[in-house]
């Protein structure tokens, strides 16, 4: 029999709302996703020099990530190679890709370079909570619930991991949305059952408009 | 708590693959060259990629291309085509079956197309990897939905953990995991604003090392669960960590790589005795290959004969852990560990056992590394 887990914490940015455990704890719409993405930062008083020379991809899952684990205590409770993080999107980096592009013509920047890797979202993600587990980014035309429920269940059963971040953070344009679970062994104090419903729910439940994607 | 952990999970074996590179369009023909201390590597001038000469591992001319290309498709996907295409033949693996699934690792895809096309709506779907993955897959009758891994220069070796991983769990019989790369302007300017690229043939963990070359390339392993397999080599293991330390320089000590090297070896059950020899990554820069020598000496592999096979193909980026491996296979089977090309003297203090000359081993596995911008790092067993 498969051992349980549970969706301890879950985060969504999308459309300018941000909604952390089923409650909508900030709104900033009408405005650009640049404005939007530092509208949380300043908002929440987070403090992480950092963040500035991010690409929104790499801005998105960090502010998602940071909400997600408000009131949390991974680093304390998990060794570093315990934590990992699955993400998928549907764009890779392709929003930051053009953006290097552009620089290419006059001097190519390395620090746009950097951030044409999808995965570098995990990256500031591990490098902010010193996490060191299993990680991996997919790309998927829609979120592959079903997809990332094994992949995250599998690394947990096995004791790959004891603790996992996954989900979808997406960035094209103006276009945004990220999800992301906590998943653990433990209750927590709303079980929430690791699942394909349950995590579809949380995915789709907030979508006040129409999928951008 | 634990049981499922107790399950018995099935062995993963390697069933076929095939490297498509500029000094072969089969692992035979590779293989043979690479034994001959053949490279790919040699300088060109493409003002269409750079202003200045540069050294790479590119291909040239048509050989590639598909005969009859009805479907226009880019390099990109007519590199996975070609490459799947030979490995599935008289594998014996269908690829409409319900229980085979098909994985896609790379990190740029067809990136290339921003050089030469208009930036519209239309073109930024062509360029998705969702698009190459569907037009590859239908191209051979795929029925499941493909996995893409996109994790930087770690790609293709996580396409082989996933791959393991879903056949170990049950979710499917047969994978086909093959990753390419082509190389354009958009790449080489970005290695080269890093300043990151060797202005000659790289050399790997040498004291000379000055950078690495990048390289063109697929290849495609194809693995099953099925027991008529069971005489074949067979994934052990594999692991993946980060560094949690800086997205585009490697750990300052290997130790997160290291505990990839010793996870991958845990979950293989073979103890560091049992390694005869590593295929390293080994891109030849300098931040790289001190990282990795810490690495593989805190794993405890300090003695283990290792080579990095970047002196032949260059740095193919999300197909080198697949190009990689595959060549390792053919080195389990024929008993033969290649040399490092352009390795003479150890780069760092602590020196690891870099092999120079072609060693005959009596060899029943190996272990093979990768890391990544983003911090990533991962090991793959595959043994006898």
């Amino acid at each position: 029999m498969p051992l349980k887990k549970y969706i301890t914490s879950s985060c969504f940015i999308h459309n300018g709302i941000v909604i952390k455990d089923g409650i909508k704890i900030f709104e900033n719409p009408d405005v650009d996703i640049s404005a939007f993405l530092l509208s949380i930062y300043q908002y929440f008083k987070f403090n992480y020099p950092k963040f500035y020379k991010m690409d929104n991809l790499s801005k998105l899952g960090w502010l998602t990530t940071e909400t997600l684990l408000t009131n949390t205590n991974l680093t304390g409770n998990y060794q570093p190679e315990d934590t990992g993080i699955i993400l998928a999107n549907a764009s890779s980096s392709l929003d930051n890709d053009i953006k290097y592009f552009n620089t290419i013509k006059d001097v190519p920047s390395p620090s746009l370079f950097v951030y044409t890797l999808p995965n570098i979202v995990i990256g500031e993600i591990c490098i902010r909570n010193n996490f060191k587990g299993e990680h991996a980014l997919f790309i998927q035309d829609f979120f592959d619930v079903g997809f990332i429920v094994k992949q995250v269940s599998y690394l947990l059963n096995k004791n790959i991991l004891q603790a996992c971040i996954c989900g979808w953070v997406e960035v094209l344009g103006q276009d945004y949305k990220a999800v992301l679970y906590l998943v653990e062994k433990k209750k927590g104090k709303k079980p929430l059952l690791f699942s394909k419903k349950n995590a579809e729910r949380i995915f789709n439940d907030f979508d006040s408009v129409r999928l951008l994607i | 708590m634990s049981e499922i952990s107790e399950v018995h999970e099935p062995e993963v074996f390697v069933v076929a693959d095939n490297i498509l590179s500029p000094i072969g369009s089969t692992t035979a023909e590779n293989f043979s060259n690479l034994k001959q201390r053949n490279s790919a590597l040699k300088q060109h001038l493409i003002p269409e990629i750079a202003e200045q000469p540069f050294f790479a591992s590119l291909f040239e001319g048509n050989e590639y291309f598909l005969e009859n290309n009805v479907q226009n498709y880019t390099k990109f996907e007519q590199l996975l085509i070609t490459s799947i295409c030979d490995a599935l033949k008289d594998s014996g693996i269908n690829s409409d079956d319900k229980n085979t699934v098909l994985i896609i690792s790379t990190t740029k895809g067809n990136i290339s197309l921003l050089e030469t096309e208009k930036n519209t709506d239309a073109l930024k779907k062509r360029v998705a990897l969702t698009t190459s993955a569907k037009l590859v897959a239908d191209h051979f009758g795929f029925i499941t939905q493909p996995v893409i891994v996109s994790n930087a220069c770690i790609s293709g070796v996580l396409g082989i953990i996933t791959g393991m991983r879903l056949l170990r769990s049950g979710q499917y019989k047969n994978a086909v995991i093959a990753g390419a790369e082509v190389i354009s302007n958009f790449i080489l300017s970005g290695f080269e604003s890093f300043q990151a690229l060797s202005p000659e043939t790289c050399l790997p963990f040498d004291k000379l090392h000055k950078g690495l070359n990048l390289g063109e390339g697929a290849g495609t392993i194809v693995l099953s669960t099925n027991k008529k397999y069971k005489q074949n080599i067979k994934v052990k293991g594999g692991s993946v960590s980060n560094d949690a330390n800086h997205i585009s320089g490697p750990s300052r000590t290997g130790k997160e790589l290291a505990y990839a090297i010793k996870t991958a070896m845990k979950d293989s059950d073979v103890v560091n005795g049992e390694i005869d020899f590593i295929s390293a990554h080994g891109t030849a820069t300098v931040y790289n290959d001190e990282m990795e020598a810490n690495a593989i000496i805190l794993a405890g592999l300090k003695k283990t004969p290792l080579n990095s096979l970047k002196g032949y193909y260059g740095h193919t980026l999300g197909a080198a852990g697949l190009i990689e491996c595959i060549v390792s296979l053919q080195s389990l089977k024929e008993g033969l560990v290649l040399p490092t090309l352009g390795f003479k003297e150890m780069c760092a203090v602590n020196a690891i056992n870099v092999c120079s000359s072609l060693l005959p081993v009596n060899s029943n596995n190996f272990i093979k590394t990768a890391s990544g911008f983003g911090g990533c790092n991962t090991a793959v067993v595959f043994g006898k």
